[in-house]
């Protein structure tokens, strides 16, 4: 120990990124590139199977965001499917909107009831919080039945999206999917590299220390509640843009947060990487056990529990158990001692975002 | 001036166990109250009281002259409040480099100061440099102690609450540990330095304050406090001396 100055710092850099993390950006980025142009190219069947893969990826990293992060188990983002619905419905047949344009007010006005909402959620805690989520999304589901502007139990359909065409139709959903499913991961990558993710993984280890070195705990959560909330009406929105019969039971079923949970679970809980493997096994199984019938829910539930009974982490808890040199890790590295000759000047790092 | 820190009549107890009993007491900028009594005597839950864990039941706790006692723990942080807990807290899952950085990000706002220089800064000061990309789950229990007092420093407080942070050092190491308190005193720190071990507090400290049952026993110079009989027979225990 010495007793040197404060201000009198030895040289060092921070690096944040590992060749692991650089490899798998310029993947993603290549495949992006390959998949954007898919409806040059790509069946229906195909498109479509891709739209319902990176919806449920971008619900997913949401949940994984709310419940791996933050600790907010939320058995109720339901709620936010279904409004994000809706609210393109509203947006296209009522306003007469591009959905292009639907999709970023309906944004901004689920922001806004999610920070409603929360104001109720967040006066529980643990379990019960878990429920009271759910108890809004059933207030919702009821609200929106008992709404003959919107169909009430028979729900409605979209038609503002008629004039795109089937094809257009097609290919704009498909833009979208892949943008909201790629675009969560970059979310959640950039938001663990941020003030906010250094915030959000003190406080999962623990909250008493974070607090005491000055994170508010409340706001943290509050932000991660409404940053998951908006991206999963925008991922429900661009769903039923694909599905375009919207019925209030099947918008706000808790199945869709029972999905988000499954993939999390089994992919890997509070790991970017989580989520993508998980959208990936529950496609897989679905599309390889479709003619099972029930039997498939069976299946899918022995897969649930057998996994978070071998392999408690997930899938990719397992992978990495194993193959500890493949880290995507957002974890920053101190590097004490001059600059490295391609890097002179300050060290570069990420910058800090405003949180709290 | 007003003073540093400031309790004003505190009181707190949890059924009939009384933790401060009309605590009062202050603090100057540059000063350092040692504070001691036996196991239970409300020591840790006065800290906790001053950080806003706890919350009194009556009085007021003053920083600057400014009533802090309905303001939450992380405000009182960036207000420059630092401590560090007898039981370490680290972030088990972040590197000790991150762990500081956190304290220096978020309560060190206050300062100004680029977090990572002031992070560098506390890992320097606190001989942690060598560990900055271990786990901090990995730490042994003194290098943990470090790490507290690390992300304390690293927020820039002007008050640091330090909670038994020599117990269970080897004897140079609780030298060390004096010299880096010593040496914040001389930057202008208010320090209130709970420890068992009184021999390191009386070298240090400016005032020493004895308590049991929170009630103040005996407050002043430490050779003094330690010398009174009321403090010798609550915290030494009776009929000992030949």
């Amino acid at each position: 120990m010495s007793t040197t100055s404060a201000t009198a710092v030895p040289p060092f850099r921070v690096e944040s990124a590992t060749p692991a993390s650089r490899a798998a950006a310029v993947v993603g980025l290549l495949l992006l590139a390959v998949l954007a142009t898919a409806p040059a190219w790509g069946g229906s069947g195909f498109m479509k199977l891709l739209i319902e893969f990176f919806t449920l990826l971008a619900l997913a990293q949401m949940w994984n965001l709310l419940a791996g992060y933050a600790g907010l188990v939320s058995i109720g983002q339901q709620a936010f499917v279904g409004l994000g619905a809706y609210g393109l419905f509203v947006g296209t047949d009522r306003l007469g909107l591009h959905p292009l344009l639907a999709i970023p007010v309906l944004a901004a006005v689920i922001a806004l009831i999610a920070l409603a909402t929360s104001l109720f959620a967040f006066r529980l805690h643990g379990g019960y919080f878990a429920i009271g989520t759910w108890v809004i999304a059933e207030v919702f589901r009821i609200l929106v039945s008992g709404a003959k502007e919107v169909g009430a139990g028979n729900g409605v359909t979209i038609q503002g999206a008629a004039f795109l065409g089937p094809q257009g139709r097609l290919a704009l959903t498909y833009w979208l999917a892949l943008g909201v499913g790629f675009g969560s991961v970059i979310l959640v990558a950039w938001i663990m590299r941020s003030r906010l993710g250094l915030a959000l993984r003190a406080l999962r280890d623990s909250e008493a220390g974070a607090e005491s070195l000055g994170i508010d705990v409340f706001r943290t959560k509050l932000a991660v509640y409404l940053i998951a909330s908006v991206g999963c009406a925008v991922a429900g929105a661009i769903i039923y843009l694909s599905l375009l019969r919207i019925q209030p039971n099947a918008a706000f079923s808790v199945d869709w947060t029972a999905r988000m949970i499954f993939i999390v679970i089994i992919g890997g809980l509070g790991r970017i990487e989580g989520p993508i493997v998980g959208a990936l096994v529950f496609i897989g199984l679905r599309e390889t056990l479709a003619d099972f019938g029930s039997l498939y829910l069976v299946i899918l539930g022995v897969v649930a529990i057998g996994l978070t009974l071998l392999a408690p982490r997930g899938l990719w808890g397992l992978f990495v158990a194993r193959f500890p040199m493949v880290s995507f890790g957002a974890q920053p590295r101190l590097v004490m001692g001059a600059q490295t000759p391609g890097g002179a000047g300050p060290p570069p790092g990420t910058t800090p975002t405003e949180v709290a | 001036m007003a003073a540093l820190l400031e309790l004003d009549h505190v009181a707190k107890a949890f059924g009939t166990v009384v933790v401060a009993d009309e605590l009062s007491y202050t603090l100057a900028a540059g000063e350092i109250l040692g504070v001691v009594g036996p196991n239970g005597a409300g020591k840790t839950s006065m800290l906790n009281l001053i950080t806003g864990s706890l919350q009194p039941d009556r009085g007021r706790i003053l920083l600057d002259g400014r009533d802090i006692t309905a303001m939450p723990v992380h405000a009182r942080a960036r207000a420059g409040i630092g401590r560090t807990h007898q039981v370490p807290h680290p972030f088990g899952g972040m590197t000790v480099f991150e762990n500081v950085l956190i304290g220096a990000s978020f309560a060190g706002q206050r300062t100004g100061a680029d977090p990572r220089t002031a992070t560098v800064a506390a890992l320097e000061r606190t001989g942690l440099l060598a560990h900055a990309n271990t786990p901090a789950g990995a730490l042994t229990l003194l290098d943990r102690k470090r790490l507290e007092l690390a992300r304390a420093l690293a927020s820039g407080p002007r008050l640091l609450l330090l909670d038994e942070i020599a117990g269970g050092l080897a004897e140079h190491e609780v030298q060390a540990l004096i010299e880096i308190i010593r040496a914040l005193r001389g930057e202008g720190l208010g320090i209130v330095w709970i420890e068992h071990i009184v021999q390191a507090l009386v070298s240090v400290v400016d005032r020493l304050m004895a308590t049991n049952y929170g009630r103040k026993l005996a407050e002043g110079a430490p050779k003094t406090v330690m010398a009174s009989p009321e403090v010798q027979s609550v915290y030494l225990g009776q009929g000992i001396r030949a």
